[in-house]
């Protein structure tokens, strides 16, 4: 007992002088935290696709760790916590449920930057969110299945009734109904981001229920394979999901993590790194779009193209009046363009989407 | 009603029950023999990964499922191997099992996810399987499906008509008494904990290479605890546990088409009727204390130690 005491005495001492001893000739000390498993094909894949390209970037200069499959919840924290205790400079949590747990961690370790995505809290000086504007790219999907679904029903298969995913509904049937405005959303809610045996029932059961074009805003490829089987088609999801084109997987939205990654541990080395907010879409490249494939007549792929280029530019905002609740009752005015706080919180469906949002 | 289709409910029931089943009837024989293997878990991912491993890099699926089986079985010999022969606690080995399974699974599946599995024929000709109604319900399936229900008929028969069966429930109501007729209980619990093994990986290869036709960590997300639950709700009667599972698959189908079809039902209630619903129709079923307190294998659990 007295000869383990001793033990601790002596690592806390060693930690305790190994915190500060990172000094700058020191490789910076990068973590990752994913809520899936890199092979997702999907949203971790791309988050460690930037972690590599990190790496490639400044080789020698910054080492990184990653831990997968990280629940939402506790051992999040217990996770995070081991990588400060470890040394690690600058965190990248990334998944919507690890905001309370990077806030907290990051109250008890100062000197470690955190970096959380697709959250909203920072709460202490060294917490930066941020997040794509995954809508813009939805818009471009919802444009190319209004013209592609020949049943008129396009079948959405959601995660958890969370802002960012409601955004994405929102934009996506927006974006059909005005090229085809009898199309018809069915929104199944997996309430899970990575589940390969819901995912393939839930697509399973959207193309009983008539649907021939499918969105997913959950991370693996069991979908795909439904489809093909069913010969519907789709999207690829946070990744190019390319070994299912030309079919069913006929264009995809594509999270571009790598510059900002890249960006924020350069801001580190050089001492400039402050907390701070950012939203990026098409235009500065966080939000990509997957090659459209010749299964998508070549007129669909020129307007679909076209609109990529008008969010890109600036020109034009997937959430541009008029649009009204689902009530009927008026939500934006002609023109009018929503402001981020609304996107930010959105709780509710635009008018011709049945059903309830899920609390 | 609602807009459902009753023909692809039916047929989407018996694939997303069939993993679950599979699992279910094997620790169902398992606990018969008075044994109780929380690792089915652990099992069936580890059946998956082999059997999606083996599946993809031979090309045939027939030998996939047998390498789930096989590795099933492997995991179970080490969980038989610790709780007969070392007399470890059943519970702590079972749940370690599981844990071990999970972080095995991982590590053999490296590099496999997104591979595409070899197609699995159906037996019987697309004529019959294009018959109306009954086509798709009856033979339009993957072999391993009518297996899984050939074998709870076969365990119904085994377990309740023969010998062998009155010996395995023998061995799991008094292990002593068995012992001292002569019969070899450790052996025969071995034996059931093998069988109990390769069918929870047959119904994991049959998640990874049929159903899914992917593999992923943690794929199983929690069937085998389901499986688990099965066989305590179906008071340890073969055919209960089919009801059990095709009722769960049933209405986790179901609620998805619900969903599908814009039904006016919360989703949260609907995403947890599964549970409920299974939880409560079995409950029912076995509402009659004292007959489901008989139906429990009287020495589930318990370590047996020959003496003498």
């Amino acid at each position: 007992m007295k000869h383990l005491t001793k033990l601790m005495a002596v690592s806390a001492l060693a930690l305790g002088f190994a915190a500060p001893a990172t000094a700058q000739d020191d490789p910076l000390q990068v973590g990752f935290v994913y809520v899936g498993s890199i092979g997702d094909l999907g949203w971790t894949h791309e988050h460690n696709e930037a972690r590599l390209a990190l790496e490639e970037e400044f080789g020698d200069g910054v080492e990184t760790t990653y831990v997968e499959n990280v629940p939402e919840g506790a051992d999040a924290e217990r996770v995070l916590t081991q990588m400060a205790l470890s040394g690690a400079d600058l965190i990248f949590t990334t998944s919507f449920g690890y905001m309370d747990p990077t806030n907290a961690v990051a109250e008890r370790f100062p000197n470690v930057m955190f970096e959380h995505a697709t959250g909203y809290r920072r709460d202490y000086p060294n917490v930066s969110t941020y997040s794509a504007r995954f809508y813009e790219g939805r818009a471009v999907m919802g444009h190319i299945a209004g013209q592609m679904t020949e049943s008129n029903i396009v079948g959405y298969i959601a995660s958890y009734p969370i802002p960012e995913v409601i955004r994405g509904i929102n934009s996506a049937y927006l974006h059909a109904r005005e090229v085809n405005p009898d199309v018809e959303f069915r929104i199944v809610w997996a309430y899970t981001w990575f589940d390969p045996a819901v995912e393939a029932d839930a697509a399973q059961a959207l193309i009983d229920q008539g649907a021939d074009v499918i969105m997913q805003h959950t991370d693996s490829t069991a979908p795909m394979t439904v489809m093909r089987e069913a010969g519907a088609i789709g999207f690829g999801q946070a990744s190019d999901m390319g070994q299912f084109a030309p079919e069913p997987r006929v264009s995809a939205i594509i999270d571009n993590w790598a510059p900002y990654y890249i960006a924020r541990a350069q801001a580190v080395m050089d001492g400039t790194w402050e907390s701070t907010d950012t939203w990026d879409g098409i235009g500065p490249g966080m939000v990509g779009i997957g090659e459209m494939t010749d299964a998508i007549p070549e007129e669909v792929r020129a307007s679909a193209q076209a609109l990529v280029d008008a969010i890109a530019s600036g020109e034009y905002h997937p959430f541009t009046g008029p649009i009204n609740y689902q009530d009927g009752s008026q939500w934006l005015a002609e023109g009018e363009v929503a402001d981020d706080g609304t996107l930010l919180g959105m709780d509710f469906y635009v008018e011709g989407i049945s059903g309830d949002v899920p609390n | 009603m609602f807009g459902i289709d009753p023909i692809t409910l039916i047929v989407a029931l018996i694939t997303v029950s069939t993993p679950v089943l599979l699992a279910a009837i094997g620790e169902l024989v398992v606990e018969k023999t008075g044994v109780l293997n929380l690792g089915v878990e652990g099992m069936m991912i580890t059946g998956a990964v082999m059997g999606f491993v083996v599946a993809v890099d031979t090309g045939s699926p027939t030998l996939g499922f047998l390498a789930g089986m096989a590795s099933g079985a492997a995991l179970a010999l080490i969980f038989g191997l610790l709780t007969q022969l070392l007399l470890s606690n059943q519970v702590a080995t079972g749940l370690a099992l599981t844990l071990f399974g999970l972080g095995l699974s991982a590590l053999l599946g490296v590099g496999y996810p997104g591979q595409t599995p070899p197609v699995v024929n159906d037996p019987f000709p697309d004529a019959l399987a294009g018959l109306p109604v009954i086509g798709p319900i009856l033979f339009g399936h993957s072999l391993v499906i009518y297996l899984s229900v050939l074998l709870v008929a076969a365990v119904w028969y085994v377990l309740g008509q023969t010998r062998a069966g009155l010996i395995i429930r023998a061995v799991g109501e008094n292990h002593d008494a068995a012992h001292a007729l002569g019969y070899k209980v450790i052996r025969i619990r071995l034996m059931a904990i093998l069988f109990g093994g390769a069918c929870a990986g047959l119904g994991g290869a049959f998640l990874s290479v049929v159903r899914v036709q992917n593999w992923v960590e943690g794929m199983t997300a929690g069937a085998g605890w389901i499986a688990l639950a099965l066989v305590v709700f179906a008071s340890w009667k073969p055919w209960r546990a089919l009801l059990g599972a095709y009722l769960f698959g049933g209405v986790t189908a179901l609620q998805l088409r619900l969903q599908a079809a814009g039904v006016e039902v919360p989703v949260e209630i609907l995403a947890m009727s599964p549970y409920v619903v299974t939880i409560i129709v079995l409950v029912i079923m076995s509402s009659d204390r004292s007959r489901a307190a008989l139906n429990a294998p009287a020495a589930l659990g318990r370590v047996f130690h020959a003496t003498g």
